[in-house]
């Protein structure tokens, strides 16, 4: 388990933050986010005030673990992308890298076929950004740094804060 | 697998109860839900059969407040306990960084408890997890009721690795904050040791 945290740092948080603005725009979607599979928010585009995104990280990443399971009984590896139509808003799966859930959700100003170009582009882009952060994290693990780890010092007491 | 955030500054760690069906996990998140301040909780989400009963998971998300700067939130998952759930069970222990075993302290379920921990086992193992090494607790439950097995019976059937346990009443809330408070100080410290 370990070594498999995922630590964003501020600096790919923001290449990772713009690629989701361009998408969001370029797909004419009304919100854009990324989950990982175990389902953690780990960026977000548009309008997200009216939605509650942990919610819906939580339970799209339950919805990509029950596909995957699906696809493994049927000796398929995964299915990367999935498509929930509704009267009004939909919404588009895809997994990136292995590791980290695309969503976009969209309603008719959009369509399915833009929404599936632009993320196939984002795509290609975000999977670059989650390898460089799993190589600086493997690195730094090597090298012995982390040295900002915000635990270093941390104490009982400041545990038991947290419940009171 | 905890997701560290430098720019938000958070740290996201996801803490499963697991157990034998009707045993009282999503009692256990619902009393946390009830008793938990507004501000500090998200939606608690019962993906649950028409008869209540756990079908997926439930999820109850938790900012609880911040150590040094940090933003700590907790996902509390519960898996469905039923046998016949296997498969899905199996994917909720994705990425987890600690566990809770609830136990159900009735005589007659304790064969069901040794299943489901034998069933945790080797789901943890299938995903590369290896039990001995993660934060775990064990929560001896329904302490209340009358025909129930003496704890030093259930730990000795059971908590083979000695763990931290807790007794509890979870429908009253007895020992529900303890354990959670216990894991999740686990869970934090193991962090620590990996940086």
């Amino acid at each position: 388990m370990i070594g498999s945290d995922l630590v964003v740092y501020e600096e790919e948080f923001h290449r990772i933050d713009e690629e989701l603005q361009k998408l969001h725009q370029q797909s004419n979607a009304k919100v854009v986010f990324l989950v990982d599979k175990n389902g953690q928010l780990i960026a977000s585009a548009g309008d997200t005030h009216n939605l509650d995104t942990t919610s819906l990280a939580s339970l799209t990443a339950g919805n990509i673990a029950a596909t995957g399971g699906i696809a493994r009984l049927l000796g398929e590896k995964e299915f990367t992308v999935l498509f929930h139509e509704g009267e009004k808003d939909n919404i588009h799966l895809s997994l990136i890298g292995q590791r980290i859930i695309l969503v976009v959700i969209f309603d008719n100003r959009s369509s399915l076929g833009l929404v599936r170009l632009r993320v196939k582009k984002a795509s290609e882009f975000l999977t670059k950004i989650f390898d460089e952060i799993t190589h600086k994290a493997e690195k730094e693990k090597k090298e012995g740094k982390f040295e900002e780890f915000p635990f270093a010092e941390i104490s009982d007491e400041d545990i038991d804060n947290l419940f009171r | 697998m905890s997701f560290i955030n430098y720019s938000s500054r958070e740290i996201n760690c996801k803490i499963v109860y697991y157990g034998p069906g009707l045993c009282g996990k999503t009692t256990n998140l619902q009393y946390i839900y009830k008793r938990t301040n507004p501000e500090h909780k998200g939606k608690l989400i019962s993906l649950a059969t028409e008869s209540e009963r756990t079908l997926f998971f439930d999820f109850l998300p938790l900012a609880l407040g911040d150590i040094k700067g940090f933003k700590i939130r907790f996902h509390l998952y519960t898996v469905p306990g039923q046998v016949f759930y296997a498969a899905s069970r199996k994917l909720i222990l994705k990425g987890v960084d600690g566990l809770v075993f609830v136990a159900d302290s009735q005589i007659e379920r304790m064969e069901a408890n040794m299943e489901s921990l034998d069933d945790l086992k080797i789901n943890l193992t299938e995903q590369g997890y290896d039990l001995e090494k993660l934060p775990f607790i064990m929560q001896h439950n329904k302490r209340d009721l009358p025909h129930i097995v003496p704890v030093e019976d259930i730990n000795r059937l059971l908590n083979h690795r000695n763990v931290q346990w807790f007794e509890a009443v979870a429908v009253s809330g007895s020992g529900v904050f303890e354990t959670l408070k216990n894991i999740a100080k686990q869970v934090l410290f193991e962090l620590k040791k990996h940086y």
